[in-house]
Parts: structure tokens; sequence; C-alpha cells
């Protein structure tokens, strides 16, 4: 209980700093561009990788248990969208970058803080936990919504794909159980989670770097502690989310 | 002028600083000396305002620095410049974007302007034709130059600068001395380093404090270093075979 109190204690004062204005904006611009590049567009091919073969895995697994006559085939490409929509694009999705934009925020900034260059940005006066982890906020909060855009769309591609190379369901089906029953408002529930998620992911891995000390093995403890709270942090808020939007 | 008064810090019930009571003169090179673990680096770091201090004061000319809000602290900040032990630059920035920094942060300078500015201040530190190199490409001796160059590009009153000969040969630190030397009298700057370097203490050091222990030990010149009676500085300073000689010579 202590250290939880103790985490959180520190998240928020860590929080006040960073959420500061910035002292120019066009260097903060600069440096959201910079992270969105980083942290956003290099997560794009392991985000379509993933989300083609669980979309595919997704139709497969309802198509060997859907066997029923009574069931039409078309609920296959329904249920396999819904599950894109409302889990895997933003739950499953935000669990993947955890490991990969967590780990590089974490290991990225315990390692200035661990060589000084914290220190410098301090001593020039600089802000320097705003000047590092609000951009990479702001980035992953503004780019995470359309990787979860994207791999919905992949995702369903993946289902349309196995339909047609195993032959398992019918194509059109598939398609007409996709458009089926559509409902908007899932999306934004999507795009809601993973916009939080994103937030999560940053500033907690964003903290466990900007407090790490001592030398490369604190570095690497401090990435894996990020990858661990944020994992846990999504599937809480996932929770709390699902229980304040849907319910 | 840097003045600490009846400073003390501990960490974790450790007493690491014991009452120190030191000032440091304006246009000269104030040096900080002891063995590693005497408690120097974390001196100078509370003298920045990196450590809080538990108690006693600092001032910065008629600033009483340790009692700053943390915005009024960020403001002073500005005119200090640190360079660190391993240079501390930006890993990801040019040479270019590293000096610029400051510039780019507290002035309105434009574009060109800063670029002069920061070609100017590499040359001063006899770099040239490195801006776009990133700090992996340069030598031990350049990272510590553009450290340099990035701690005066905003001409600072204040400089501070933790061990900045470590890793590097004897010719090279030499030059890195006379540079912080020359550019602490043209600026007219208050100069600390902390340093275990006996060879910086003899070529640069206007005003010495030797510290042991946590405790300001001695302080004095350098020429009064070799005729000191402190034993403990003794053993500091004489723990060479070469400096020993040159004590029996006199």
């Amino acid at each position: 209980m202590g250290k939880f109190l103790t985490f959180l204690g520190r998240y928020f004062i860590m929080m006040k700093r960073v959420l500061t204005k910035p002292d120019k904006w066009y260097i903060f611009r600069r440096r959201v561009s910079f992270e969105l590049e980083a942290l956003g567009l290099n997560s794009i091919g392991i985000a379509a990788i993933i989300s083609i073969f669980m979309g595919a895995v997704v139709a497969l697994q309802m198509a060997i248990n859907l066997e029923s006559p009574f069931i039409p085939k078309m609920l296959i490409g329904y249920a396999t969208r819904e599950i894109m929509i409302l889990e895997f694009s933003s739950t499953v999705v935000a669990l993947i970058l955890a490991g990969k934009v967590g780990s590089n925020i974490a290991s990225e900034i315990g390692t200035m803080r661990i060589t000084e260059q914290i220190d410098a940005l301090e001593i020039m006066g600089i802000n320097s936990a705003s000047y590092l982890i609000l951009p990479k906020i702001i980035a992953t909060v503004l780019f995470f919504p359309f990787l979860a855009i994207m791999s919905t769309i992949i995702g369903c591609f993946g289902g349309y794909f196995i339909a047609w190379a195993t032959g398992i369901i019918n194509p059109e089906d598939y398609v007409d159980g996709l458009m089926f029953g559509f409902k908007s408002f899932s999306i934004i529930y999507s795009l809601i989670k993973i916009a939080v998620f994103a937030f999560l992911i940053t500033s907690i891995s964003g903290m466990y770097g900007y407090y790490a000390n001592g030398n490369s093995l604190e570095v690497g403890r401090a990435s894996t502690k990020a990858v661990v709270v944020s994992s846990v942090a999504i599937l809480v808020f996932d929770l709390i989310l699902t229980q304040l939007i849907l319910i | 002028m840097i003045k600490a008064e009846h400073l003390y810090k501990s960490f974790e019930n450790k007493d690491v600083l014991k009452d120190i009571n030191v000032e440091f003169d304006q246009g000269k090179t104030n040096l900080i000396i002891g063995q590693s673990g005497s408690g120097k680096t974390v001196l100078l770091k509370c003298l920045v305002g990196l450590h809080e201090i538990n108690s006693g004061n600092i001032y910065y000319d008629d600033v009483r620095f340790n009692m700053l809000a943390t915005e009024e602290k960020r403001q002073m900040r500005r005119h200090v410049g640190m360079i660190f032990q391993g240079g501390a630059l930006l890993d990801s920035s040019t040479v270019q974007e590293n000096v610029k920094l400051p510039l780019d942060m507290f002035t309105d300078h434009g574009e060109k302007e800063k670029i002069e500015r920061v070609n100017f201040c590499l040359n001063r530190v006899n770099l040239h034709d490195v801006n776009h190199l990133y700090p992996s490409e340069l030598s031990g001796g350049m990272v510590k130059r553009v450290a340099i160059a990035r701690a005066i590009v905003l001409n600072p009153k204040y400089l501070f600068c933790d061990e900045p000969n470590s890793g590097l040969d004897p010719m090279t630190s030499v030059v890195i001395d006379n540079l912080i030397k020359e550019i602490t009298e043209e600026y007219e700057m208050t100069t600390i380093i902390n340093t275990h370097d006996m060879n910086s203490v003899m070529e640069i050091g206007d005003k010495v404090v030797f510290i042991h222990k946590g405790q300001k030990w001695w302080e004095g010149s350098k020429d009064d270093i070799l005729d000191s009676e402190n034993p403990e500085l003794n053993a500091f300073v004489f723990a060479s075979a070469m400096a020993k000689r040159s004590k029996r010579h006199r």
C-alpha cells in the first residue's frame, strides 16, 4: 500500500510539472512532430501485422464455433468486426504498444537521467519534465486513435482474407456481416479508450524513466516496471471506461 | 560571487556535507578538491540547486538562491552554465542543436543570429566544421569543448564544472583547463571547478578549497598548498611520488 501511495505521489508531482505551458511553442511543435514519427509512425508496422493475424484468427475461431445451421454465417463477419472495434483495436493494440513505446520511452528518458542530460536541461532553466514528456504524450494521444482505426480495418480485412483463402465461409456472407447492425458509437468508445491508454502508457513510462537513478541495470528495471505498470493500468482503465461509457 | 553559509546536506540520515562556509570569487577559477566520496560533487550540486540542502544558505551575489521559488530559480539558472563530467550533451541532437538550445529557449533572436552565436562559441573553443555531427561521433575532448560552448552561449555570470578533465589525456586536459581559465577571465565569471586532478590545481587554481569527510578542511591559493602543514591535505596533494619529490626540492 505504501509503495502504491509513493507511486501515486510521484506520478502526480511529475504530472504537475509535465502539464505546464511550453516555454516556446515552435520548439514544442517541432518536438511533437518528431515524436509523432518516433512513437506513432514507427508503430504502424507492428500494429498492422498483429491486426491482420488477429482478424484472421478471430474469423476462423468464429467459423469453427458457430457451426449450427440456425446461426447465419454472416454473424462471423459481424462478431469479428465487433471484437476488433470494441476490444482488440484499442485494448490489445495498447497492450502491445505499452511494450514497444513504453519501454522505448522509459529507457530513453532513464538513460538521459543517468548520463546527466536531464540535469543539464534543468541547469539551463528548462522544465525538463515538460520538455521531454509532454510532446510524447501529445503525439501518442493524437496518433494512437489513428492506429486503432487502422487496426480495425486491417483486422476486418484479415478475416476477409482467411474467408477467401480457406473457403471456410463465403466471403460475401462475411462482408454482409461486417456491414450488419453497425453502431458508430462503438468507434467513439474505442477511440476514447485508446486515447486514455496512450496517455497512461506515455506518462507512466515517462515517470519511470524520469525517476531512474544509478546505472544501466536501473534503467533496465525502470523499463520493465514501466511496461508492467502501464499494462496493468490499461486493464484497470479498460474496465472503468467500459463501465462508464457502455453500461 | 557565490557564497555558502553553514551548509548541511544528508542522504537518508547520512551526513554528506557538514557546516560548509565558503566564498567563491568573481573572475577567478575556484577549485574544489578532495578524495572520491569526500562530498565535493554533492557540494557542487547543492550550490547549483540540483540537490536541496537541509540547512544553511547559498548566495549568488546578493540573491539568497536557496530561498527562491522554483520559477525564480529557473530564471536565475539562465545566468548559470554547467559542464558535466560526461559532457551531458543531448544524444538525439547535433552539436549545433545542442549549443543552440539555450538560445532557442530563452532568446527571441532570428535563426541567422543564433547560428552566428553558435559558430562564435564553437570557434571560441577551437571547434570547426562539427555543427552537424552527433555527440556519438565526437572524441571525449571534443564533447567537453561542445559542453563548454553550450555553457557559455548565453554569457553566463556563473560557471560550474564537474571534473571537466575526467577521462581525458594529459594534453587535452591542459587545453580544457586553459580554456576554462581564459573564458572565466574574459567574461568575468564566477567559476567553480570540481576536480581531483592536481595538474589542474597547479595550472589554473586561483582559489582552492579542500573538502574532507564532508567538511571544509582547508582553503587557500595554489601556492599555499605546497607549504601547507595540514596532514590530510598533504596526504591528498602528495599522494604521487612525483609530487613528493617536488615538495622535497622546495
